[in-house]
């Protein structure tokens, strides 16, 4: 026990310096993700169906197929695209090298699929007589959805957007396969180079379980904040 | 009624001759399903194939031992070979000092060279004298600088590039077919893999710019070669496989293996 203690010591440097490559991939990626959401879920509920279906299809498709598979094929399947042309020779080729942002890229779009199926159902669930209401004041359709829709469909979801990002931060462990050595992948790594088996894996699952517990506390009080007109005061 | 009861002991007697002339010994060997060609990989219709498998079923023959491949992920053959699952690891595994903490080896039954490979735009690299001045060389650290390689992550070319390529970026992948992947896309200049698994490449892509750039010299993190992985006490099979191993070198069959799959010396000296 002593020995695998003193183990646990060795290995925690390298997987520390893993955490902010976790962190920042499941903000960015929740960011850009849920920011893409509100389009996705408009447009899911328009009358129109030039914008109804191509959601609909895609939320079909980002749901339907593995997380695995898209981050493959977005980092390889972009790169054999690029070579020999103008684009290796541009000012974002440095950026196109590097894995992270297409693991980003890949995890935002994920999101997006998700979070605009939650979203949809939220924007559903909005009382009637809110935006009668609303409607009855004279707001513009925009205004109704900026002030009145949105708003209220981010309240009812939150919930269940907060476990959405906690799948997401856990989803992050897939970056590895495209060079971006988050917890997960780095345990993997120790795992390879030390034939240790189990102590790099509780090693990384007790950092995921300090970081979803930040996580979830920090949403904790972001729903307090939204929800703070329906607290009763102490 | 007597003698039919002798005529069924004979024949019982002599089944159970038989039954013991049959009982070869079962070797349970690991191999990862990951395609390794020309080494082991599955062909279309889900055979092993490839040097290590012919080898592989020599060696069986010469210990006379009924062989029975376990496929295995590749992280995985260590763990399952110390968990008794199978009895040995037969898949181009280096015989490197942190792996011998944890297994036994047989001896080496191969050892191909290092070899550094670059897109149409990398220069060749050069050899320099060791900076540790034991009198050995390694491959120019100076040609390698600003440059991006990539190495499959826990591997002996991983450790390569890490001790020497210090101004390089060197970029980790979880297996080399995605470095190789990546050094057509042109995301990094130079990979560093091993020789034999580099030509098959480079033949497969030269259309694309691809190229050998240095056949990297020795050098003692690269190791003594390929050996079978065996667990710590188990000296009989380690034995066994050693004498069997001497044996096909002695024999000739290995050399008629190896020219099926390499144009090289695959033993190395």
């Amino acid at each position: 026990m002593d020995e695998s203690f003193a183990f646990f010591l060795t290995i925690a440097p390298t997987l520390l310096a893993a955490v902010p490559v976790t962190l920042s991939l499941t903000f960015f990626s929740a960011l850009i993700g849920n920011t893409l959401a509100v389009p996705v879920a408009v447009a899911s509920l328009s009358p129109n169906p030039l914008l109804r279906y191509p959601s609909a299809f895609y939320i079909f498709v980002m749901r339907g197929t593995p997380l695995l598979a898209q981050t493959y094929l977005i980092y390889y399947g972009l790169g054999e695209l690029f070579p020999g042309t103008w684009v290796q020779q541009s000012f974002l080729w440095p950026y196109l090298r590097d894995g992270f942002w297409y693991a980003i890229f890949a995890f935002s779009l994920n999101t997006a699929g998700y979070t605009g199926e939650i979203l949809r159902g939220a924007i559903m669930a909005v009382p009637k007589g809110e935006i009668e209401a609303a409607r009855a004041y004279g707001f513009s359709k925009g205004l109704i959805f900026w002030r009145v829709t949105l708003p209220r469909a981010i309240q009812i979801c939150l919930p269940t957007m907060t476990g959405e990002t906690i799948l997401l931060l856990k989803a992050t462990s897939l970056a590895s396969l495209i060079t971006v050595w988050e917890v997960m992948g780095t345990a993997r790594q120790i795992q390879k180079v030390t034939f240790r088996v189990y102590e790099p894996l509780i090693a990384a699952g007790i950092l995921y379980i300090i970081m979803v517990f930040v996580l979830t506390r920090l949403m904790m009080l972001v729903e307090r904040r939204i929800n703070r007109h329906r607290l009763t005061p102490a | 009624m007597l003698k039919s009861f002798m005529k069924g002991a004979v024949v019982a007697a002599s089944v159970v001759i038989a039954t013991a002339a049959m009982a070869k010994d079962k070797i349970r060997v690991g191999i990862s399903p990951e395609a390794y060609p020309p080494f082991t990989s599955l062909n279309a219709k889900n055979q092993w194939e490839g040097f290590e498998i012919d080898l592989l079923a020599a060696l069986c023959k010469q210990m006379d031992a009924d062989c029975k491949i376990v496929s295995i992920a590749w992280d995985g053959l260590i763990p399952a070979l110390n968990g008794k699952k199978i009895d040995m690891i037969f898949n181009s595994m280096s015989i490197t000092d942190e792996r011998k903490k944890v297994i036994d080896f047989s001896d080496k039954y191969y050892n191909s060279p290092a070899e550094i490979i670059g897109t149409k735009d990398a220069a060749n690299v050069t050899v320099v004298d060791n900076p540790d001045g034991k009198g050995g060389k390694i491959a120019n650290p100076a040609d390698l600088k600003g440059k991006t390689i990539g190495v499959q992550t826990a591997t002996i070319h991983a450790d390569y590039a890490a001790k020497y390529f210090k101004d390089a970026t060197v970029k980790v992948y979880d297996t080399a077919d995605n470095h190789n992947a990546d050094l057509v896309a042109g995301r990094i200049d130079y990979a560093l893999l091993d020789s034999v698994a580099a030509d098959d490449f480079v033949k497969a892509n030269a259309a694309k710019g691809v190229g050998a750039k240095l056949i990297v010299p020795a050098d003692p993190i690269f190791g003594v070669g390929a050996g079978a992985g065996l667990r710590k006490n188990d000296a009989k099979l380690k034995d066994k496989i050693n004498a069997a191993i001497k044996a096909v070198r002695a024999s000739g069959e290995y050399d008629t293996i190896a020219k099926k799959y390499f144009s090289f010396n695959i033993y190395g000296d």
